[in-house]
C-alpha cells in the first residue's frame, strides 16, 4: 500500500500510562504517517487528551515507547523534548492563551521562544499577522484573550499553534462548547490548515461531525471554502478514525469501517454521514 | 501500613526538585530580567503600604508593652532598646513575612494555580519555555530580593511608632529613645539575623506558593484549595524557619 511507504510521523508502541493508579491509556499502539489525518474519537475520559500529551511530550507513559519524527522521545530530557515540540502544533482544550499578554504577544510566543526555530526579530511580526490572518482575526493584534469570544479565542489558538509551520499539528477538542456555526468555522480553518501546509494531523473529539468533515470534505483555495472529496480522493491523503474507551484503543480503521463497526461502543459515535 | 506517609514523603521531594530547579536556574539561560523587575514591582511596591502599616502597629505596641514592663525595674528610658532589638530580630521579620506571605504567597498560587488549571503551564512547555525558569525563578528571585528592604522600611517604622510613643506618652526624650535604640543594635546579631531571615523567609514563601500553584488539580475550587494551603503552609514554615534561625544566632553568643 503507498502509505505504507511514507515516513512515520508519530508512533505509539504499547504506551500505558496512569495516575493515581487509575489507568488513563492502556496498551496503545498506532503509528501516523506524514500528511495522514487521525480523528480520535471518545467519551470524557477515554484518555484522548492524555494521548496528545504524551504524543508531545507533556506527559511520560509509564510503559511503552513513543517515536515522535522517528526519534524516541520517552528518555528525552526537557531540554531536548523542546525541540521536538517546536516541529509541533498544539491547539489546547481551553485554547490555553495566556491571559497575561496580547493576542499578538500569544502568536509571537512560539516563534520568540522556541530556539529551534530561529526566527529573525523583524520576521516575527509579519509571521503573527499573516497567522492572525489566516484564521481571519487581522484586527485583534493588540486584544486581550479575555476581550474575545470563545470562538475568536479558539481561532487565535489555532493561530499560534500553526505560526511555526509544524508537520505535525495536535487539536485537542477543536470544537469543544462552541454553537454549530463557529463550531464548523474552526473544523473549516483546520482543513485549510491541514489542506495547504500539507500537514500531519490529529484531531481529538468527540463529535463525528467533526470527523466526517475531516474525512470526506478539503479545502479549495480558489473558492475560499470546503468541498466534497471522498476519503482517498484528497491528493492521496486519508483520514483514519480512532476510538478510545476507558483508555484502550477499540477502533482504529477508516470512516466504511467505522460506521460497519458492530461494536455498540464505537457504533455510538458515528451519525448518518452527511 | 506506611500508605498515608507516602503522600508528605512524595510532596516534600517535589518541593526540594522545584526549589533545585528555581535555584539552579538562577545561573542558567535564558534570564527572564524583565519578570524579574515586574514581579519585584508587584511583590515589592505593591506590599510596601501593608507593611508600613503593620511595621508601624507593631512598633507602638511594643513600646506601649515594654513600657509597662520596664515600669517596675525603673528602666522605662530603656523603651528604645527593647523596640529596637524586638522589631530587628524577630517582630519586623516575622510580620513582614507574614504579610508578604498572605498577599503574595497566596497570589503566586493562585495565578499559577489558575495557569495550571487552564492548560497555559502545559502550553508553556508546548512552545518552548520551562515554566520553573519563566515563572517560578523570577518570582523566587524578586521575593528573596524584596523581603530584607520591605522588613527593614517595617523595622525603621515600628521604631518611630515606639519614638511616638515615647515621646507622647512615656515623657522620654527624643534623644534618649533614639540614642537607647541605636547602641543596642549590634551588626551581627541583630542587622545580619534582620536581613537573612527575611531573604530565607522571602525565598520560602515564593517557592511555598509557587509549589501549590504548579500542583493545583481540580478547576477553580482547586484554584482555592492551592491557595489556602499556601498561606497555612508558608506561615507554618515562616515560624518553624524563625524558631531555627534564632536558635542558631543565639546559640552563637546572640
Amino acid at each position: 500500500m503507498a502509505e505504507s511507504t511514507l515516513a512515520p510521523i508519530l508512533r505509539f508502541e504499547d504506551v500505558s500510562v496512569a495516575f493515581d493508579g487509575s489507568p488513563a491509556l492502556i496498551g496503545v499502539s498506532f503509528q501516523a504517517v506524514a500528511g495522514e489525518s487521525r480523528v480520535i474519537l471518545g467519551a470524557a475520559g477515554s484518555g484522548k487528551t492524555v494521548l496528545l500529551k504524551i504524543a508531545l511530550g507533556l506527559t511520560r507513559p509509564d510503559s511503552g515507547r513513543v517515536f515522535v519524527f522517528e526519534r524516541e522521545i520517552g528518555s528525552m530530557r526537557e531540554r531536548e523534548l523542546m525541540d521536538v515540540r517546536s516541529r509541533i502544533g498544539m491547539l489546547f482544550q481551553e485554547s490555553a492563551l495566556f491571559d497575561s499578554l496580547t493576542i499578538e504577544e500569544n502568536v509571537a510566543y512560539p516563534l520568540e521562544n522556541q530556539k529551534a526555530i530561529r526566527c529573525p526579530p523583524e520576521e516575527v511580526r509579519p509571521r503573527v499577522a499573516e497567522a492572525l490572518e489566516f484564521v481571519e482575526l487581522g484586527d485583534t493584534l493588540e486584544k486581550f484573550p479575555s476581550e474575545l469570544s470563545g470562538g475568536m479565542r479558539r481561532r487565535a489558538a489555532i493561530a499560534r499553534a500553526v505560526v511555526t509551520a509544524p508537520p505535525l499539528v495536535l487539536y485537542d477538542s477543536p470544537t469543544a462548547g462552541l454553537d454549530p456555526i463557529t463550531a464548523h468555522t474552526i473544523m473549516t480553518l483546520l482543513i485549510k490548515q491541514r489542506d495547504l501546509a500539507r500537514t500531519t494531523t490529529l484531531i481529538v473529539t468527540h463529535r463525528y461531525q467533526d470527523g466526517n468533515l475531516a474525512a470526506n470534505f478539503r479545502y479549495n483555495s480558489k473558492l475560499g471554502r470546503l468541498e466534497p472529496a471522498r476519503n482517498g480522493a484528497r491528493s492521496g491523503a486519508r483520514t483514519t478514525f480512532m476510538v478510545l474507551r476507558e483508555g484502550r484503543l477499540v477502533f482504529e480503521g477508516d470512516q466504511d469501517r467505522l460506521e460497519a463497526s458492530p461494536d455498540p461502543y464505537v457504533s455510538k459515535f458515528v451519525k448518518p454521514r452527511v | 501500613m506506611l500508605d498515608p506517609l507516602k503522600g508528605p514523603f512524595i510532596a516534600a521531594e517535589e518541593f526540594f526538585t522545584l526549589t533545585g530547579r528555581a535555584l539552579r536556574n538562577i545561573f542558567r539561560r535564558p534570564h527572564y530580567g524583565a519578570d524579574i523587575i515586574l514581579q519585584m514591582d508587584s511583590i515589592g511596591v505593591g506590599s510596601l503600604l501593608l507593611v508600613v502599616l503593620v511595621g508601624f502597629f507593631a512598633g507602638v505596641v511594643m513600646a506601649l508593652q515594654m513600657a509597662h514592663a520596664l515600669r517596675d525595674y525603673g528602666q522605662v528610658s530603656k523603651t528604645g532598646t527593647l523596640v529596637a532589638i524586638t522589631l530587628a530580630r524577630e517582630l519586623g521579620p516575622v510580620f513582614s513575612a507574614l504579610m508578604v506571605a498572605g498577599r503574595n504567597a497566596t497570589g503566586i498560587a493562585s495565578e499559577l494555580g489558575s495557569m495550571k488549571v487552564t492548560e497555559q503551564i502545559d502550553a508553556m512547555r508546548a512552545l518552548g519555555t520551562d515554566p520553573v525558569q519563566k515563572l517560578v525563578t523570577p518570582r523566587v528571585v524578586a521575593t528573596g530580593l524584596m523581603l530584607p528592604p520591605l522588613t527593614v522600611i517595617a523595622d525603621f517604622v515600628g521604631l518611630i511608632g515606639g519614638w511616638i510613643i515615647a515621646v507622647a506618652i512615656l515623657g522620654l526624650t527624643s534623644v534618649q529613645y533614639w540614642s537607647s535604640a541605636w547602641h543596642s543594635l549590634k551588626w551581627y546579631d541583630d542587622v545580619l539575623q534582620g536581613l537573612l531571615k527575611p531573604l530565607i523567609f522571602g525565598l520560602t514563601l515564593s517557592l511555598i506558593g509557587c509549589f501549590y500553584g504548579l500542583r493545583t488539580t481540580g478547576g477553580t475550587q482547586g484554584v482555592g484549595r492551592a491557595t489556602t494551603q499556601a498561606m497555612v503552609t508558608s506561615a507554618v514554615f515562616i515560624l518553624i524557619l524563625d524558631v531555627m534561625m534564632t536558635k542558631i544566632f543565639v546559640g552563637q553568643g546572640g
